[in-house]
């Protein structure tokens, strides 16, 4: 194992920094996302919940099957993993986020609506400060499901850690399967740990 | 000159088998305290939520001032009621100071301006500014909560105050001394004050006029003494003989 290390760093290394990109690529869009899917919500709870509830259909899709149903549609590739990781993460972001602001106190929202502030104000001043815990909590669980998820992101060629993992697959090559493996696990404690560290910063 | 009208407002909620408010009417002076009273599911909270618009008549209309509420901007017409409710709904996530000038916040006064407000109206309920506005809403005790409540409501020098039960939730002392105060404030400030009570004491200790309510109609909207001198009917008669009772037991310890 270690010499395989040794012998193939530069090919780990491209692997875990194609991961990397990948990842960072599908939060950023999935935030940006999830952010106008929230405010949409905020007009109809009807619409949230239809969405939520279509959203967990969606979830409920294995990777390799909505990796497969879109490669007609945006082909094989790295652009084709992140839109499918950020449509996972949409459930994800979504549910953490509504459940927090439905969590707020309703008579803070009542005194805060009684007083006039917008539905706008309401939620940059009020709800979702005080939904920030449900909101960190949602993207954590996105951050580590998008790390693992990306391995998969490989057998549409898209690249990342995935790669190294079923190469070593198919070719019985436990240092290659471990390496994968340890990689792309390093990297979502990791990624978790910065953001519970950026929470308890932000307290 | 006539604060708050109600011209044949009915208010029925999806769902519900009945109205909740039934073809009101009436008018409050400026200036006066009124109290709502009557039991629970009576339609007192729904008529003070259509006050400022959390509520919206399905016939009828609501006038402040002269003005239909309906054709006025929502946020202005909010912005121009104080509102206070039992459950205080305090901002846990800002300071006293910070949850008093809410308003001012919105409508972008500067900082000093802001900050004397903040000091004075503290001071107009009772808190030290020195002493509470850096604290946070959690450290109060809950007649203290409230009073920041009332301080925030007064904010903007409303004309008219809207209260839900605000003393509800808290301890017979701290109430009775609280009812006090707001006494004394209406008096010295000469706004208009609607306040809802399910407490018979309560509503005849504070209005200048209380107006009963029973399965949304108004059952009689008079002064304290001559409610208790001709009640107008069954329900108002054994709400003042229930209140009698009290008082019996109360002297038979005396």
């Amino acid at each position: 194992m270690i010499n395989y290390l040794v012998r193939y760093y530069d090919r780990l290394l491209t692997a875990l920094l194609e991961h990397l990109e990948i990842v960072l690529l599908a939060m950023v869009f999935s935030v940006i996302l999830a952010a106008g899917l929230t405010l949409l919500c905020q007009f109809s709870r009807r619409f949230a919940r239809l969405l939520v509830h279509g959203l967990s259909v969606l979830y409920s899709v294995p990777s390799l099957a909505l990796l497969a149903l879109l490669i007609p549609l945006t082909g094989l590739g790295k652009t084709t993993a992140v839109i499918v990781l950020v449509l996972y993460n949409q459930y994800l972001l979504l549910r953490n986020i509504l459940a927090g602001l439905d969590q707020v106190d309703p008579g803070v929202v009542e005194a805060a609506t009684g007083m006039g502030m917008t539905r706008w104000q309401l939620l940059r001043q009020i709800k979702l400060p005080l939904a920030r815990k449900a909101v960190i909590a949602g993207l954590r669980i996105a951050l580590v499901s998008t790390v693992s998820i990306a391995t998969i992101a490989a057998a549409i060629n898209a690249g990342g850690l995935g790669t190294v993992l079923f190469d070593g697959l198919r070719t019985m090559n436990t240092a290659k399967i471990l390496w994968g493996s340890l990689l792309s696990a390093a990297l979502a404690l990791g990624a978790d740990r910065l953001l519970a560290l950026a929470e308890r910063k932000t307290e | 000159m006539t604060a708050i009208e109600f011209q044949n407002v009915s208010k029925r909620f999806p769902g519900a088998g009945r109205n909740a408010l039934e073809d009101l009417s009436f008018a409050v002076s400026e200036g006066e305290f009124v109290t709502v009273l009557g039991p629970s599911g009576c339609g007192k909270t729904t008529l003070l939520k259509l006050i400022n618009r959390l509520y919206e008549p399905d016939s009828g209309r609501v006038l402040l001032f002269g003005e239909d509420i309906r054709t006025a901007d929502l946020v202005q017409v909010r912005r121009r009621t104080g509102y206070v409710i039992q459950q205080i709904g305090l901002f846990p996530h800002w300071t006293i100071g910070e949850n008093v000038a809410t308003v001012p916040k919105l409508l972008k006064w500067d900082k000093a301006r802001i900050e004397a407000r903040t000091d004075e109206l503290l001071r107009l309920v009772g808190l030290e500014p020195e002493e509470y506005k850096k604290r946070y809403p959690s450290q109060l005790s809950g007649g203290q909560q409230q009073r920041v409540g009332l301080a925030r409501a007064l904010a903007v020098d409303p004309k008219i105050m809207l209260m839900d039960e605000p003393f509800g939730a808290l301890d017979s002392i701290t109430r009775g001394k609280l009812q006090r105060e707001l006494l004394t404030l209406h008096r010295e400030t000469g706004k208009t004050f609607l306040f809802v009570t399910h407490d018979i004491d309560e509503a005849f200790l504070l209005g200048s006029r209380v107006l009963i309510l029973d399965g949304g109609k108004i059952v009689q909207f008079d002064t304290p003494e001559a409610i208790i001198r001709c009640p107008a009917q069954g329900f108002v008669r054994s709400l003042v003989d229930a209140a009698k009772e009290r008082g019996r037991f109360w002297e038979a310890y005396l």
